[in-house]
């Protein structure tokens, strides 16, 4: 177990590099970067100011060194607009994406599980064939389109449920004051209910079609016919004996999927105003706030990157094969 | 995972005819694959509901600009926000489908949309595929270093949010279609990539590639003339796929302002502008250009799932 962490971990700290080595071709493929940083109206001299100031008139490869260096310390430069640190301003936004994340990742969890299993139960009938059909239309529908369908039906017309707005969850938490945070769950999960549905349908439908295709080849197996034969009540068959190695494919799929969410997030905080790091973003990106937008994604990737980690190791503790 | 397998239906059968089974396999007419992909389209019947929308999408992509009741960028401030199938004084509907917060007619900027979609999905996808293709057959047919070093890099890429890549590279590089497809298309590679790869492991000690090597054919000869043809037939699954996700990646760059310039209509931007006029409950401004990205790739997700299963009936999903 141990040689396979090392490894793990080896490959994860090659990936980081690679994310910090995209995000920096990123800034560099359009030319001189100076001119992000700069006002139109900025003067010639301005300009040469500027670019020593940010350190981009020296050799590239120094340029990625200083880079890496500064990021290793989580120093990813100063917003342009917030004139703080830009670490810090993604820190601030990120419980709110976090928190809306997980929410959603268990919709589609919670939810998929149990539809994958009764489609399977009912191959060929007309449940399976209409779980089915949600599925794929599920896999269809933009998020942020969803959003604005929700909004407009259940926010605007029926009023069911508030159209923008967030109450914190995580951070309360994260402070250590766990009374204001039970408080605030009921309110909070009741602005947190539309947002993730919007983002969370989508890894839903891939998942109960996921669940149903790995449910049905684990039902057709030996092991599952012999609990069969032995008298074993179709409950304990099913539960007990198929959903449980049927489900090992589900795991890895949550861990890819991870960052999808998080892709689906960005999108649909704007949607719903949501203070997260996907509309601080936004606003990043039509401020050309670049720093920020930097920051945004390398710490967005770099917990996909540690999902990922996590998922895999969880993986191999479940199935032993995977650590030869 | 796709994997070929000897005798199965992703050999063809034309471009095997150096092994000693070919001479053993009854000689196929031409057109025969497509009546039975036909017949098999009509047993499953949604592929046919598929064909239909993209047929209409592809009509509306190419005659747009002839069949569009009005010029899709031509404002009019007194006919703003006007409701689906509105008579005017006369009798006559001037807008179809509404128009929006300028008075640009929402049918006619939803027919130039579909161009975008398309062009932006199938540019992407055939930049993607080729690029993809080609580095697998070379990480197969050659392995060792080079295939290490082609492979890690695509773990790279895999690792990282593919939407925030584009995202980064977009906000840097500017708006533009050709960008866009740039960007999408690169980020494909990896998919086709390890599909091709993973063929290409197997066929290149088969006696066929083997003939063709004892020929004296060069290894692009083999690799592009004598293995490509045998591992093109699982691509078409993955590319429809991938179509159907380019083509929402396209909607939600669109969405965030990161696509093509605001002068061209999109059905991403679109949906962008109707947030303004959400409150005021301006609903057909949202539902159309929604409904078409659904269609359409609601039409290229049917058109995988019936292609995987017509290629390997043992990956049949549904029934």
């Amino acid at each position: 177990m141990w040689t396979y962490i090392a490894r793990r971990l080896s490959q994860t700290v090659i990936v980081l590099l690679g994310v910090t080595l995209i995000s920096f071709i990123g800034l560099h493929i359009g030319g001189d970067p100076t001119y992000l940083y700069v006002s139109d109206r900025a003067t010639n001299e301005e300009i040469d100011q500027a670019r020593e100031r940010l350190g981009f008139d020296k050799p590239l490869y120094v340029q990625y060194l200083t880079f890496i260096g500064n990021a290793a310390q989580g120093d990813l430069g100063r917003s342009l607009k917030f004139r703080r640190p830009a670490i810090e301003v993604v820190a601030d936004a990120l419980p709110a994406t976090i928190e809306l994340t997980l929410f959603s990742m268990a919709i589609a969890i919670v939810f998929a599980i149990p539809l994958g299993v009764l489609a399977a139960l009912r191959r060929g009938t007309a449940t399976d064939g209409s779980i089915m059909i949600l599925g794929m239309l599920g896999q269809s529908i933009p998020s942020f389109w969803l959003g604005i369908m929700m909004i407009m039906l259940f926010g605007v017309q029926l009023r069911w449920f508030p159209i923008s707005g967030h109450v914190p969850l995580l951070e309360p938490l994260l402070q250590g004051d766990v009374r204001t945070a039970l408080t605030s769950l009921p309110s909070a999960l009741y602005y947190m209910v539309m947002p993730s549905l919007a983002v969370g349908v989508y890894s839903l439908s891939r998942n109960a079609r996921l669940v149903r295709s790995s449910m049905l080849e684990t039902l057709s197996l030996d092991y599952v016919r012999t609990a069969r034969a032995k008298g074993l009540s179709e409950f304990s068959v099913v539960i007990n004996h198929a959903l449980r190695n049927a489900w090992l494919p589900v795991v890895t799929m949550i861990g890819l999927e991870f960052g999808f969410l998080l892709g689906g997030v960005v999108v649909v905080e704007i949607v719903f105003s949501w203070p997260g790091i996907g509309r601080l973003l936004f606003n990043a990106i039509n401020q050309r706030d670049i720093p920020l937008v930097q920051a945004c994604v390398i710490v967005l990737a770099g917990i996909f990157v540690a999902i990922n980690l996590i998922v895999d190791l969880i993986y191999a503790r479940l199935d032993p094969r995977v650590r030869l | 995972m796709l994997q070929s397998h000897p005798d199965g239906p992703f050999v063809d059968p034309a471009a095997t005819d150096v092994s000693d089974t070919a001479a053993a396999l009854p000689p196929r007419r031409r057109g025969d694959g497509w009546r039975r992909a036909w017949r098999s389209m009509v047993r499953a019947r949604w592929p046919i509901f598929a064909l239909v929308i993209l047929g209409l999408l592809v009509g509306a992509a190419i005659f747009g600009p002839t069949i569009s009741p009005h010029d899709p960028n031509r404002q009019n401030i007194m006919l703003r926000l006007q409701p689906p199938m509105v008579r005017d004084s006369m009798g006559h509907v001037k807008f179809v489908l509404g128009s929006d917060g300028l008075g640009r007619d929402v049918l006619s900027r939803l027919l130039y949309g579909a161009r975008i979609s398309l062009l932006v999905g199938v540019t992407a996808i055939a930049i993607g595929g080729s690029l993809g293709v080609a580095l697998g057959l070379i990480s197969g047919y050659f392995g060792g270093w080079i295939d290490d070093v082609i492979m890690r890099l695509g773990d790279i890429q895999l690792a990282f949010p593919f939407v925030l890549m584009a995202i980064m590279f977009l906000v840097v590089l500017g708006p533009g279609v050709v960008n866009l497809i740039v960007v999408l298309g690169i980020g494909q590679w990896i998919t086709y990539a390890r599909i091709v790869r993973a063929q290409t492991f197997s066929l290149r000690e088969k006696e066929f590639v083997e003939a063709a090597r004892a020929l004296g054919a060069s290894h692009m000869s083999i690799m592009f003339v004598t293995i490509l043809p045998n591992v093109i037939a699982p691509l078409t699954v993955i590319a429809s796929f991938n179509i159907a996700s380019v083509i929402l990646a396209e909607a939600a760059l669109s969405f965030l302002g990161l696509g093509v310039p605001p002068s061209v209509p999109t059905w991403g931007s679109m949906l962008a502008e109707s947030r303004d006029q959400l409150i005021a409950n301006k609903w057909w401004l949202a539902v159309f250009p929604g409904m078409a990205i659904v269609l359409t790739v609601l039409a290229f997700n049917i058109i995988g799932d019936w292609l995987r299963d017509f290629l390997d009936p043992r990956l049949k999903t549904n029934g």
